[in-house]
């Protein structure tokens, strides 16, 4: 797999990704910075945690105007995968993506911690290492983390299955306990929590290295991914 | 805004440089350096390189005889940051500041741009910075004034450190009616770097530039050094506009960008400095000072956010984020290319010199001519004398605690904020960023793996006021001597201090004397440890009112873990592993957790320690540590044993069976020198051999309660309602 980690100005976990698919999960990354123009040649596109341009107007905001978002757009309508975390999930949502937005924590306060998760769906290109209903922990590190959608949004995506990882103990006031959710096609993931934070026993669990393996698997034409898939 | 200019004759006759920090000896002073009257430029630059806070006009007779050198420091005080060896040709940068005053007037601002200011001095040295700590103290949560300043003061040190993608690893939080109106923020910045690249602060070579960059220039935080060097009274709650406000992406931008050309760009770098604590003027002056040179500043140059700026405003102001670099002759437009890449703003802003002139340059006129050596070398030096305050001349008698139920006081101190788990302000910080965080906080100590090697280091803040209040000087050999505890309890060989002094007004003879003692002490501790002080800062005028807080010594203190697999916690791992407890017990209570909790107050004697033994019994825990005899590890501190015991239960979700032989209160006595160690059946011969008559076995492992037996008491009590009560104790404090 050679994948894309985006780095924007203000992105602090651009190297925590690189080293997690590079180091740990031994792929091929690269850094590509959010003024280059093209994505050729990748399998996978990372948006990291972080906070692009400062993130002073709205999470994303800025982000999402930046000169790699077209190329972004374009490789994602032509179904590569891409994952976006914490800041990369509210560019992502910023950048029309994914749906629904993410709002102030409702204790209006960053939350630093571990955090209980339950597997919704384990037939994505993201998740097939995990299984369904089964219970992780990963890190989350985030002030603006409420997922909200209105009712039709919500209702399209449970029914779609687009709901990845839901919290277990809801920590910020997500609706449906939204913790990752995918796009109608399934190419596209945005999630709160940290799964590259999660991928060595030394720092406290590899619960987050399924997410890389999924991926992996995904690109050697895994069953189940989204090629199966049969969304409009 | 712009007022017309006093002329040096008017300034001799009108004084406006009382207002600005200095006193009429010192303006005489510089009339005298100079032979001739200063103008109001040269006036407003003296009254910041000669405050507290850069000259350390009060502090220096004292941090002179700090110990700072052993054949692992690499680098000393004096520079942006100390810098110790630590194998496989890295090194460790290190230092803390206190922003106490601003955090006081605008906490928000005041604890954010303090956590900036310490991370500028990491990278100023070529460092990569990869940790924060916080040491804070507050008054009484049930105020809500303290509840509002503790708020704020979190707020603004998570968003710095967040944004800017530091991991908090750790640090403490305490609370005493002491710091009530003066709270205590001090922030410590960790670095890694190849030992082969340090940075100095110098500006060398005649013809070679000075190359401004970062943030423009504003009216925020003008004179803040002599702010920070003066006391604070209700008449004058309000000054805000010596604060400066933080910008954590731009600070990013900033430290990525410095750290490229100290790592690229080597030939043409001579020295780097952050603008910090009286701006411009400082870090130039100190730059030329230090390369024994000369230099000349265009301040037409200098860019500003502000129209019509006064050379005083341009050179004391302490806008954040912004590092002066000196650049050789010729590469100038590579260094300047490389920031714009960043879009970061960075113009050649004046020369090095010939001689030892310190020259301003203001819309062509020449607005300051003085020797460099009249800034830097030559501010004045106050050797104050001590006067032993009433309180420790005659000290109160010993406090006896009495009979007390173990139960209700273990629950009385479980809650108590200084003891409570502080999850409720530590979970606001990001404690994980750059994924190297190994122990985060909440335990004795953070540990943090150092890419690259096998290796990892700790770090801790301590402080402990109640015990400096009652004798500086053992309470200042107490702080070092538990800073050392905590990090061997996570397994780490002590390396070295860095120090934030925060004390009352040092012109009072009873202030001055805590200052002084508490150096002898904490001096004594740091040969005992063999931890040198490489770094640190003074903050003095710690008063509210006339009333000064604790005397209190803030000791960062950073460790050297050489094998991963000996990291050890203070949680509960197994059933059925034994519990020893390292060191004596005797009935110290004078400025025990247990002494305030009941009294409302501390007083008494404080019982001197043996530091020499403490040290020796350090050293062999640690080698049973690496030996991977030890499965759990926990010093002994507030609230003494049975808090331990708690919080390695609590921390392990298991309960403990001990007996021991002590009347009961003396669970809560807070003699100096313990641990609280788990140990495998398998080794317990091995251990016991190693640690000497230093480990005595008290029990074992259980699951989910705490059974303790003493002399004249029992105590049984499920984990989990332990673990309760020590939870929910800040949250709802803090609501």
């Amino acid at each position: 797999m050679k994948a894309a980690v985006l780095s924007f100005p203000g992105s602090n976990c651009d190297t925590d990704m690189t080293w997690a698919i590079g180091e740990v999960a031994g792929q091929d990354v690269q850094l590509v910075s959010a003024q280059a123009t093209s994505l050729a040649g990748f399998d996978c596109v990372v948006v990291p945690g972080g906070f692009s341009y400062g993130d002073y107007l709205r999470s994303g905001a800025i982000a999402k105007f930046a000169p790699i978002m077209s190329a972004l757009k374009d490789f994602a309508a032509a179904g590569g995968f891409v994952l976006g975390v914490c800041n990369g999930f509210q560019i992502l949502t910023e950048a029309g993506l994914l749906p629904g937005t993410l709002q102030w924590n409702t204790s209006l306060q960053f939350i630093c911690q571990p955090t209980p998760l339950i597997v919704a769906n384990a037939r994505t290109a993201f998740s097939t290492a995990y299984s369904e209903g089964q219970q992780i922990t990963l890190p989350i590190a985030h002030g603006e983390g409420n997922y909200y959608a209105d009712d039709a949004t919500l209702a399209d995506l449970e029914k779609n299955g687009q709901v990845v990882f839901r919290y277990a103990e809801n920590p910020n006031g997500s609706r449906n306990d939204i913790a990752g959710l995918t796009n109608a096609r399934g190419n596209v993931l945005g999630m709160m929590p940290h799964p590259e934070r999660a991928v060595e026993t030394l720092l406290g669990g590899t619960d987050g290295l399924g997410v890389f393996d999924s991926l992996i698997n995904a690109m050697k034409g895994a069953p189940a991914d989204v090629a199966t898939r049969t969304f409009a | 805004m712009l007022q017309q200019e006093l002329s040096p004759d008017q300034i001799a006759t009108e004084k406006p440089y009382l207002g600005l920090g200095l006193n009429e000896d010192e303006y005489d002073r510089l009339t005298e350096l100079l032979g001739r009257r200063p103008n109001f430029t040269e006036v407003g630059l003296a009254s910041g390189m000669w405050s507290e806070h850069c000259a350390y006009k009060y502090s220096k007779p004292v941090l002179k005889t700090f110990w700072t050198k052993n054949d692992r420091v690499l680098m000393g005080p004096g520079e942006g940051a100390g810098v110790i060896d630590i194998g496989e040709g890295k090194a460790v940068v290190f230092k803390a500041e206190s922003h106490n005053h601003p955090s006081a007037v605008e906490p928000y601002q005041g604890a954010a741009t303090g956590v900036g200011g310490i991370i500028r001095d990491i990278f100023s040295i070529g460092a990569k910075p990869i940790a924060l700590l916080d040491s804070l103290a507050f008054g009484d949560p049930k105020d809500s004034h303290v509840r509002q300043l503790i708020d704020q003061i979190v707020a603004g040190i998570g968003d710095y450190g967040n944004a800017i993608g530091i991991p908090t690893v750790g640090g403490e939080t305490r609370f005493a009616d002491s710091y009530a109106r003066n709270p205590l923020v001090n922030a410590m910045c960790v670095g890694v770097m190849d030992t082969d690249a340090i940075q100095r602060g110098k500006a060398a070579g005649v013809g070679n530039a000075l190359v401004y960059v970062g943030a423009k220039t504003g009216r925020d935080g003008i004179n803040g050094a002599s702010f920070a060097s003066a006391e604070f009274s209700d008449e004058e709650a309000a000054n805000r506009s010596a604060v400066q406000v933080g910008d954590p992406f731009m600070e990013k931008l900033l430290m990525d960008a410095c750290l490229e050309v100290t790592r690229e760009h080597q030939d043409a770098l001579v020295g780097m400095q952050d603008m910090g604590a009286a701006g411009l003027v400082s870090s130039s002056v100190e730059m030329a000072g230090k390369a024994n040179s000369g230099m000349t500043l265009d301040l037409d140059l200098i860019p500003q956010r502000e129209p019509e700026m006064t050379p005083f405003e341009i050179m004391l102001s302490e806008s954040q984020e912004r590092m002066m670099l000196c650049v050789k002759a010729g590469h100038e437009d590579e260094i300047v290319a490389l920031f714009k890449r960043y879009d970061l703003d960075a113009v050649v802003c004046g020369r090095v010199d010939e001689g030892h002139q310190y020259r301003l340059l203001h819309r062509g006129e020449l607005v300051c001519d003085v020797p460099v050596a009249v800034l830097t070398d030559e501010a004045p030096v106050y050797h104050q004398k001590g006067v032993q305050p009433a309180r420790l001349q005659q000290p109160a008698p010993d406090f006896e605690p009495g009979a007390l139920s173990l139960l209700s006081t273990l629950r009385q101190l479980l809650a108590d904020p200084n003891v409570a788990d502080k999850k409720a302000i530590y979970r606001r910080y990001d404690a994980q960023v750059q994924t190297n965080t190994v122990l985060g906080p909440g335990a004795d100590a953070a540990v943090v793996r150092v890419r690259g090697t096998h290796r990892a280091l700790a770090m801790t803040t301590d402080s402990n006021g109640r015990y400096l209040y009652l004798d500086p000087e053992i309470g200042g050999a107490i702080s070092v001597a538990e800073a050392a505890r905590n990090l061997v309890a996570t397994g780490a060989e002590p390396l070295g201090i860095t120090d934030c002094l925060n004390y009352g007004d040092p012109t009072k003879p009873e202030s001055f004397y805590s200052l002084a003692e508490s150096a002898k002490g904490i001096t004594a501790a740091c040969k005992a440890m063999n931890t040198p002080v490489i770094s640190g800062n003074v903050s003095l005028y710690n008063e509210t009112n006339g009333e000064a807080i604790y005397p209190t010594p803030m000791i960062g203190m950073v460790g050297l873990i050489e094998d991963l697999s000996t990291i050890t916690t203070p949680a509960f791992k197994q059933v059925r592993e034994l519990i020893y407890v390292i060191g004596e017990t005797g009935p110290d209570f004078n400025g025990s957790l247990l002494q305030q909790v009941t009294t409302g107050a501390v007083a008494g004697a404080l019982a001197p320690f043996d530091l020499t033994q403490d040290a020796a019994t350090q050293r062999r825990l640690l080698a049973a540590i690496r030996q991977h005899l030890v499965t759990a590890a926990h010093d002994v501190s507030d609230g003494g044993l049975l808090v331990a015991l708690s919080d390695m239960a609590i921390a392990g979700g298991l309960g403990a069976k001990v007996d021991l032989p002590l009347p009961a209160s003396w669970l809560f006595s807070e003699t100096q020198g313990r641990f609280i160690v788990t140990v495998a059946p398998e080794n317990q011969v091995a251990f016991e051999s190693a640690m000497g008559d230093d480990a005595h076995l008290t029990g074992v492992v259980q699951p989910a309660v705490l059974t303790v037996a003493t002399n004249d008491q029992t105590l049984t009590v499920p984990v989990h309602e332990l673990a309760t009560i020590n939870e929910e104790a800040l949250p709802c404090l803090l609501k």
